[in-house]
């Protein structure tokens, strides 16, 4: 209790030497905190927009073309995705955790009006259910209909940003566009869905298969199939479904024969998962490195305390302090210095992570906060040690004689 | 015994130190030898000091800068260790005992007084006295009781709360003369303890250590200024590292 004292009263000796060795540590902490609250939330943001791209979809691509072409020439026929692919996956007997499926043909081309342009980073044609199956809602006008894919009418539902690049402001319901030459009747804008994190989800134009077929990608193949399970929890069991459906609609006898792949949102959260952890932990060293140079800074700043404070080291000693004592009065003074600089990197830690940075909302990991409060503890008992060992092992003879 | 003192003491202390065989010595060094450096190069600081001081007594020790006092006050002290010889303080053997023996020695059985004061700075003269009884692992309530006492004893009741810098030279110095004492020491050891004091207070601080020595504790005063050494009972003066004479003090000793 007598030598926390003696620790408390050589600190406040210095109340500015004190203060800024606190601050360096506190700014460590508050980095490792702030830093991977940071990656965390970038993490839990694009988890977020692959929510919105709706999260108990599969989509299911051909393999033909490419490397898919050395399968088919292996001997089994390779088939293309067709439009009956998709009737047989939204079969309710056959598929009864499927909730429905849709057909996707993807063209790419040009949109124009007047003289505005823009390159959809999507363009679909593809049945109403789409629009259900990869979660997006229209937010001016309506969807296109049944009918309107029965009848291959070229109408046309735009997403966020095309509709911007093409009127600006203005209302985009009821105007017409070419797309690669193909006019086309715009009738609904879809809500906003920001990125993804790897493209625009509002550069989009979405219109009846039949229309798209018919104009502009013909009707051989489809480019995918987007199929929506009832509940993210019968996603595996949809995905079995899918498998069984599609192997006997392409006459497939083993799996690796299978001339076709899926895709679901679990596996794109892992892969993005994976990434951004990537991020977070190169965050997490970069603030760990501050940690440590603050860690330095106790050991500066202790050295310069032990000399400064060689005479009265002698004093004590002289007088019967054991080694011990000194040793663990310094040490304390590393500890407290250590403890006060973490508990404020932790406040500061904690309002910095209220604000946006970069345009990330930080989230707080509890464990950083942990982590890095006790390395904070630790890395003042590791840095202390060495100076208070001088401090300890001075001779008194010698101590006293300094001035 | 006798013989090996008879050749550096003067023949009454022998006859003092005769009639007192049967109480331990509060010092007893033995052939001290304490050489710096290696070979050719070496000094000797101390050539072969043997002395011993029994309890109550009150010894100047003299000599010259260079004479080795000083480092006979550091061994004494039990700060430095010889190089050759024994030395027994209050009947234990100091020479053979490691660094930290050593800080609970002179903790429990020394009370130092140096020439700078060595006062513990931003602290108050209650808690510098009270420092070493920390150390010692004292209560609270009976460190703050000793302290206060010898505070008093000192002559500085109404000064506890003042810190160095608050106080005069040589109020700074009784500080230190209660904070050696409050430990209850077996000797008082104080290096040049007037050497930065002005002459009232040196008068002043002379007039403690008479009273100290008169309720029977043993004090040793390392000094080179006459006037210092007149108040001692026992004068031992020093050079080149050897006891050159060892007297009583004529009109002090009782």
């Amino acid at each position: 209790m007598e030598i926390i004292r003696f620790a408390m009263r050589g600190l406040t000796t210095n109340k500015l030497r004190t203060t800024l060795t606190t601050l360096g540590i506190a700014i460590g902490v508050a980095s490792v905190i702030i830093l991977i609250a940071v990656g965390n939330g970038s993490s839990k943001q694009i988890q977020a927009s692959i929510d919105k791209l709706g999260t108990n979809t599969i989509t299911i691509n051909s393999t033909r073309g490419g490397f898919g072409r050395r399968t088919a020439a292996s001997g089994s026929s390779s088939k293309p995705l067709t439009v009956s692919d998709a009737v047989a996956l939204s079969s309710p007997i056959n598929a009864p955790d499927i909730k429905q499926a849709a057909p996707i043909t993807s063209a790419s081309g040009t949109c124009t009006v007047g003289t505005s342009t823009t390159t959809p980073g999507t363009f679909y044609g593809t049945w109403p259910s789409w629009f259900e199956a990869s979660n997006t809602t229209i937010q001016k006008g309506t969807y296109f209909t049944n009918d309107d894919v029965v009848q291959g009418r070229h109408v046309a539902v735009i997403g966020a940003t095309t509709a911007t690049d093409l009127f600006g402001t203005d209302n985009p319901i009821g105007q017409v566009m070419r797309c690669s030459g193909i006019p086309f009747t715009i009738i609904g804008e879809t809500s906003v869905k920001g990125s993804n994190g790897f493209q625009d989800g509002d550069s989009l134009v979405v219109s009846p298969l039949t229309a798209v077929q018919r104009s502009l990608t013909g009707y051989n193949s489809l480019s995918s199939i987007v199929v929506e399970a009832k509940s993210a929890k019968v996603q595996d069991l949809a995905q079995t479904e899918i498998n069984t459906i599609m192997d006997a609609q392409h006459r497939i006898k083993s799996v690796a024969k299978r001339d076709y792949r899926t895709l679901n949102q679990a596996s794109l959260l892992a892969t993005s998962n994976s990434n951004s952890s990537v991020f977070t932990v190169l965050l997490g060293v970069v603030a760990a490195i501050s940690l440590l140079v603050g860690g330095i800074g106790i050991t500066n700043i202790m050295l310069v305390t032990v000399i400064e404070r060689t005479r009265e080291i002698g004093i004590r000693k002289a007088i019967g302090a054991p080694k011990a004592a000194i040793l663990s009065q310094f040490l304390i003074e590393a500890t407290i210095l250590s403890l006060v600089g973490g508990g404020i990197g932790v406040l500061f830690g904690y309002i910095g992570s209220n604000f946006k940075i970069i345009g990330i909302q930080p989230v707080i990991v509890p464990a950083s906060v942990l982590l890095a409060f006790g390395v904070s503890v630790l890395i003042g008992l590791f840095f202390g040690s060495y100076p208070a060992s001088r401090a300890a092992s001075l001779r008194p003879i010698e101590a006293l004689r300094y001035e | 015994m006798a013989v090996v003192l008879a050749a550096a003491v003067d023949e009454t202390v022998v006859d003092q130190l005769s009639l007192t065989t049967d109480v331990n010595p509060v010092i007893d060094v033995r052939g001290a030898i304490k050489r710096y450096g290696e070979g050719d190069a070496s000094i000797f600081a101390l050539a072969g000091v043997d002395l011993k001081i029994m309890p109550g007594e009150y010894v100047a020790i003299m000599g010259p800068s260079g004479s080795g006092k000083s480092t006979l006050m550091n061994i004494i002290g039990a700060l430095d260790i010889m190089t050759k010889g024994e030395y027994f303080l209050d009947g234990i053997e100091i020479n053979s005992m490691d660094e930290s023996a050593l800080a609970v020695v002179r903790g429990r059985k020394i009370g130092f007084i140096f020439q700078s004061f060595n006062l513990i700075a931003r602290t108050t003269a209650l808690a510098n006295v009270e420092l070493p009884m920390a150390y010692q692992g004292i209560k609270k309530d009976e460190r703050r009781r000793r302290a206060l006492k010898a505070l008093e004893v000192v002559g500085l009741a109404g000064r506890v709360n003042h810190e160095p810098t608050e106080l005069s030279g040589g109020q700074q110095q009784r500080v230190a003369v209660a904070r050696a004492l409050a430990t209850r020491p077996a000797l008082l050891l104080a290096d040049e303890p007037t050497g930065a004091l002005d002459s009232k207070s040196t008068a002043d601080l002379l007039d403690l250590f008479d009273q100290i020595n008169a309720a029977g504790r043993t004090v040793v005063v390392i000094t080179h200024e006459d006037d210092v050494a007149a108040r001692a009972k026992r004068v031992v003066r020093m050079r080149d590292g050897k006891i050159i004479s060892d007297s009583l003090n004529e009109g002090r000793a009782a």
